[in-house]
């Protein structure tokens, strides 16, 4: 067996490691105190410990194992030895039997290595509280060591760990597109259990609002809009919605969920998934196969060669749509009496289609397309996937792949095909891959202005809150509600008061608000139709305009949080609008400015409340995911 | 959208009529199209009369017709343009009368005011399949920040309540939509929308903004962050809005008493102040909301309420665009979506009121381009009917395009793929009188 102190053997050895500033150890973490870096090279810890400088010494070590999800096809499992040291003591330290992972020993060691040779390159910054966390960075799986190798390759230095203060947040906004109630980050923060984070994650994705939200990116992706220019009409788009809807609750397997998008033919009304057919802005066979290569393949047709984009074109020539006599019903079925494509059928990949007689040409693109080993199908999901969680594709922008734009860490993005093939398909097993990543709960404080660190999510990217999500969150804060109306058919359809903006299911149901900050009008499926600039406009409306200001000051909810409770400490209604809008508790400092600010009113403190609820929605923290 | 097939004789009709029409491959060939005539004015005041102000009792009176038509008004006086009259209870307007003209003429037979209202801002006949957008909103398209215009007062204003959702941006994107600013202007503090909020005085919204700079923990951890720079400076921009010189265009502290008083102090006269300072910061389009005109009782003690203020708002507005140089770039255009009933209910239940009237009913055009002094059209003996010149919405409409600079007949440029013109041509088939070449 391996010496498992040939880690700090090795450390012990470099040339590399001058002495460092002193920076805290903790117990989940692998950093070594004012680490001396002119040791001679000890056989045993033991032996190390008289060259470590007087403060470093090893007291005790535990067995930590993270939480990872293992499949049938990795057999690792990482484990993180934990050390904690104070002064002068010495103890031997010996592991206790059958702790080590035979067959994970050289993995974990390995991972020792790596994480202790980051350790000892960091610059040195303390951890921004509460952004950050004083743990060392960890690897917790294969999309860690990928990057982590990545990022000594490129010399690149990451961000710290984020603090679970911005997980939680973070986590709630990127998986169910909802902010924590602030029983649910009190909660979480003062959990103990060290596996709560990827409880976390479980219990998010097991949530409703985990389907109300993704059916409203793929209701983005797949242009579910009743007018023009999409005009599906507001019957086939509920419909359209609601199986989008009820895949995404049920799991549905994403190649089946394709193979439906694909290969049905019916009623726009019975058979919604059709309407794949009629969410394009002509019905053209070029426009429809546009439409396939961008949603499917990640790819824009429009710019291939015109033999290529004929060539899938020919797949979709044979389309028939006709009307009945309910109004507004479209049939959408396979004509054979329009002329088969014959050997105009071409792959993308330029391998002739066979087509037979008689077949509908859309069975044997899906065949293609869904086939093990074709390049675009697995690469397409999980790139988008990681694009989503993260804010930037490994293939970046996530629908523009194409031979001049590479992967940024190919290895990464094949690890991930991989494993969504592995898992038949099942889009939630790599969320949770990307959500228990070290790379995801990176803080979004760069330790490094390496131009390539971004590209290379060496840090996390901070983005606007899109429209739907901000105005859900500022509804949530205070109990206010949103109306949303339609003008067609008339008369006038209303929805139901408390309805939540991410969970409409037209484009074409809109707000003012919602439009002013650049929530997609679902004209193209393009990503970059969802436009989260921040402008001026924006920017006066949160600030100023009556439509905000009134939801905050008639805000019930605001007011019972701010109440004083029996037993309650003066710092507790300050702790709980911080809760309700951050998502964590305020710093000393804040709480230092906040009771200032209080005591400047006069009178009834309802006010001073008011401008404090304000003044958080309209900072930075609340407006981006960080 | 409609494609129409027309003859070749027809095709050639309408060239020489010069109504540019939706030509099609195979039709006569038409004489070049002008280019967009050069542009006179640069920003409209509107004076939407909400309600429907009576045409007898203003602009058109019929002292001859008799006490039934003409009520208590029965000696309308002289303005300074000999021939042409106007009710009593407007002596400072008439003595303006060189600024402006009227139209007698303007029709279009509608009696409901939603359908009324649509017709006359729009020019289009409701019930086709595309909602419109208002001529405020055509100009905020082309006039706004598509060609140029900057800044966070958008640049088509309605003073102070919105006028409605078949009066505004139509099939035009949400951008286009009149920002009404609410609030009062005779009101010490004008609260305008997004500018003040109401029950923040300016001292609360700095210390507010300073406690907002003062929580700025995630700021101060990422000061290199370009992101948040460009959010600073958003915010900077809306400040400028908010307490800021940018906001100060709302501020009527900022006149003296003297030229408040001369405007008069109620939110109609303070309005056409607010209309005067928004055209020198260099708005496009204003819209002061005037409501209150729907006489259907109390028509004559209606009128003698706010006659004298619409009077006395209007001439000041004339004058002191006129004294700044502002008029002949400015256009004030002055109605409402019909007139009213020339003959007076006197029954029960209305007791001396007027109802509704689309037959015949009364404009007013100034500056821009407008020549004053002038009467188009007329009504007849009563004022029942067009006796002469009929001029239809969408004539004034183009005429206004006209001056502005906006070709009346040229494609209206959208993002739905409408093929749809500025005004409306002979082929979608409605009533068309010219325009107003005989003012311009």
């Amino acid at each position: 067996m391996r010496n498992p102190f040939a880690p700090f053997i090795a450390i012990a050895k470099s040339a590399s490691c001058p002495p460092r500033q002193p920076y805290p150890i903790e117990t989940e973490s692998l950093t070594l105190r004012n680490y001396p870096g002119d040791a001679s090279c000890p056989k045993t810890l033991q032996d190390a410990s008289p060259n470590f400088a007087p403060q470093t010494q090893l007291i005790e070590t535990t067995w930590l194992k993270t939480s990872q999800l293992t499949t049938p096809h990795t057999r690792t499992r990482c484990v993180t030895r934990s050390v904690r040291v104070a002064p002068r003591q010495h103890r031997a330290f010996r592991p206790a039997p059958g702790l080590i992972q035979e067959d994970s020993a050289v993995n974990a060691i390995s991972i020792l290595v790596l994480t202790a040779a980051l350790a000892s390159t960091a610059t040195g910054q303390p951890p921004v509280a509460p952004f950050e966390t004083r743990a060392a960075l960890a690897s917790h799986g294969r999309i860690d060591d990928l990057a982590f190798d990545q990022w000594k390759r490129l010399g690149i230095q990451p961000a710290n760990p984020c603090s679970d203060e911005v997980f939680v947040r973070r986590v709630y906004l990127d998986v169910i597109g909802t902010l924590p109630t602030p029983d649910e980050a009190s909660q979480f923060l003062s959990d103990q259990d060290p596996d709560k984070r990827a409880a976390l994650i479980g219990r998010l994705l097991a949530r409703s609002e985990f389907a109300d939200y993704w059916a409203m990116k793929w209701s983005d992706l797949l242009r579910v809009k009743s007018e023009f220019p999409i005009n599906l009409w507001p019957n086939a788009v509920q419909a359209y919605y609601r199986w989008i809807h009820t895949s995404i609750k049920s799991n549905l397997p994403y190649d089946q969920f394709v193979r439906q998008l694909l290969v049905s033919s019916g009623s726009n009304f019975r058979v919604p998934e059709v309407n794949f057919y009629r969410a394009v802005q002509s019905k053209e066979p070029q426009t429809i196969a546009q439409a396939v290569a961008l949603t499917f393949m990640g790819a824009r047709a429009g710019n291939w060669p015109k033999a290529r984009l004929d060539g899938i074109a020919a797949f979709f020539s044979q389309i028939g749509y006709k009307s009945t006599a309910e109004w507004k019903e479209e049939i959408v079925y396979f004509d054979p009496q329009k002329g088969a494509p014959g050997p105009a059928a071409v792959f993308p990949d330029g391998a002739p289609a066979r087509i037979a007689p008689g077949q509908d040409p859309r069975e044997v693109f899906a065949t293609w397309l869904l086939a093990p080993g074709n390049p675009w199908f697995a690469r397409n999901i999980v790139n988008r996937i990681w694009y989503w969680l993260l804010g930037r594709g490994i293939i970046h922008e996530p629908d523009d792949i194409r031979p001049d734009n590479p992967a940024v860490n190919l290895d990464l993005l094949t690890y991930l095909e991989r494993e969504l093939v592995a898992s038949h398909y099942d889009l939630k097993h790599i969320y949770h891959l990307i959500l228990t990543s070290q790379v995801y709960q990176l803080s979004s404080i760069p330790r490094t202005g390496d131009p390539q660190a971004a590209a290379n999510f060496a840090y996390y990217p901070l983005r606007r809150l899109d429209a739907e999500t901000l105005i859900d969150a500022v509804c949530q804060i205070t109990g206010a509600t949103e109306e949303y109306s339609s003008p067609i058919p008339e008369p006038f359809t209303f929805l139901p008061e408390g309805q939540r903006a991410a969970a409409l299911p037209d484009g074409s149901i809109s707000s003012a608000f919602l439009e002013m900050f650049g929530r997609p009008p679902r004209d193209t499926g393009l990503e970059s139709e969802r436009n989260n600039n921040p402008t001026a406009e924006q920017r006066l409306h949160l600030l100023n305009s009556s439509h905000i200001q009134l939801k905050i000051q008639q805000s019930t909810k605001l007011r019972m949080l701010v109440q004083a409770r029996p037993g309650g400490k003066p710092r507790d209604p300050v702790d709980r609008i911080y809760l309700a809008a951050l998502s964590r508790y305020p710093t000393d400092e804040e709480l230092k400015t906040v009771a200032a600010y209080f005591l400047s009113v006069q009178g009834n403190k309802w006010p001073a409340a008011v401008d404090l609820a304000w003044a958080l929605i309209n900072s930075a923290e609340f407006l981006y995911r960080h | 959208m409609a494609t129409v097939w027309i003859s070749r004789r027809e095709a050639l009709y309408r060239g020489l009529f010069g109504a540019g029409s939706l030509l099609l491959a195979g039709a006569a060939p038409r004489p070049a199209r002008a280019a967009a005539p050069p542009p006179k004015a640069k920003s409209v005041i509107q004076i939407w009369m909400w309600g429907g102000p009576a045409h007898v009792d203003t602009l058109d009176p019929k002292p001859a017709a008799g006490y039934d038509y003409c009520g208590p008004f029965a000696k309308p006086i002289p303005t300074s343009v000999s021939g042409m009259e106007i009710n009593e209870l407007l002596p400072l307007l008439a003595r303006q009368a060189d600024k402006y003209s009227i139209i007698r003429s303007m029709t279009h037979g509608v009696y409901a005011h939603e359908t009324a209202s649509y017709m006359v801002q729009t020019g289009r006949r409701p019930g086709e399949r595309l909602l419109y957008p208002c001529a405020g909103a055509v100009v905020s398209l082309l006039r706004g920040y598509n060609a140029g215009y900057s800044g966070l007062i958008p640049p088509y204003i309605v003073l102070t309540q919105p006028q409605g959702r078949f009066s505004e941006n139509g099939f035009l994107e949400e951008r286009y939509r009149p920002f009404a600013t609410g609030g009062d202007p005779a009101q010490t503090r004008f609260a305008v929308e997004g500018v003040v909020a109401p029950g923040v005085s300016d001292q609360r919204q700095k210390d507010r903004r300073e406690l907002l700079h003062n929580l700025n923990t995630l700021e101060k951890a990422l000061t290199h962050d370009p992101g948040l720079q460009a959010l600073d400076e958003t915010e900077r921009q809306a400040y400028e809005l908010i307490l800021g010189d940018a906001g100060k265009v709302f501020d009527l502290s900022q006149e003296t008493d003297e030229m408040r008083d001369r405007y008069g102090r109620n939110t109609f006269g303070q309005s056409c102040l607010v209309a005067r300072r928004l055209v020198e910061r260099g708005v496009p389009y204003i819209t002061i909301n005037y409501e209150g005109w729907d006489t259907h009782r109390q028509n004559f003690q209606v009128m003698r309420q706010k006659l004298p203020q619409m009077d006395r708002g209007m001439a000041t507005l004339f004058q002191d665009l006129s004294e700044r140089g502002l008029l002949s770039s400015t256009i004030v255009w002055w109605g409402g979506e019909f007139g009213r009933t020339p003959k007076v209910m006197w029954e029960a239940p209305w007791n001396g009121g007027r109802n509704h009237w689309g037959d015949v009913f009364c404009a007013l055009v100034a500056g821009g381009g407008f020549k004053g002094g002038h009467v188009v059209g007329a009504s007849d003996a009563k004022g029942e009917a067009v006796r002469d010149r009929p001029v239809y919405p969408c004539d004034l409409i183009g005429s206004i395009y006209e001056l502005l600079g906006i070709d009346p007949d040229a494609k209206m440029p959208n993002s739905q793929g409408l093929d749809v013109r500025m005004t409306p041509t002979l082929a979608d088939g409605i009533k068309m009188g010219g325009r107003l070449k005989e003012i311009m």
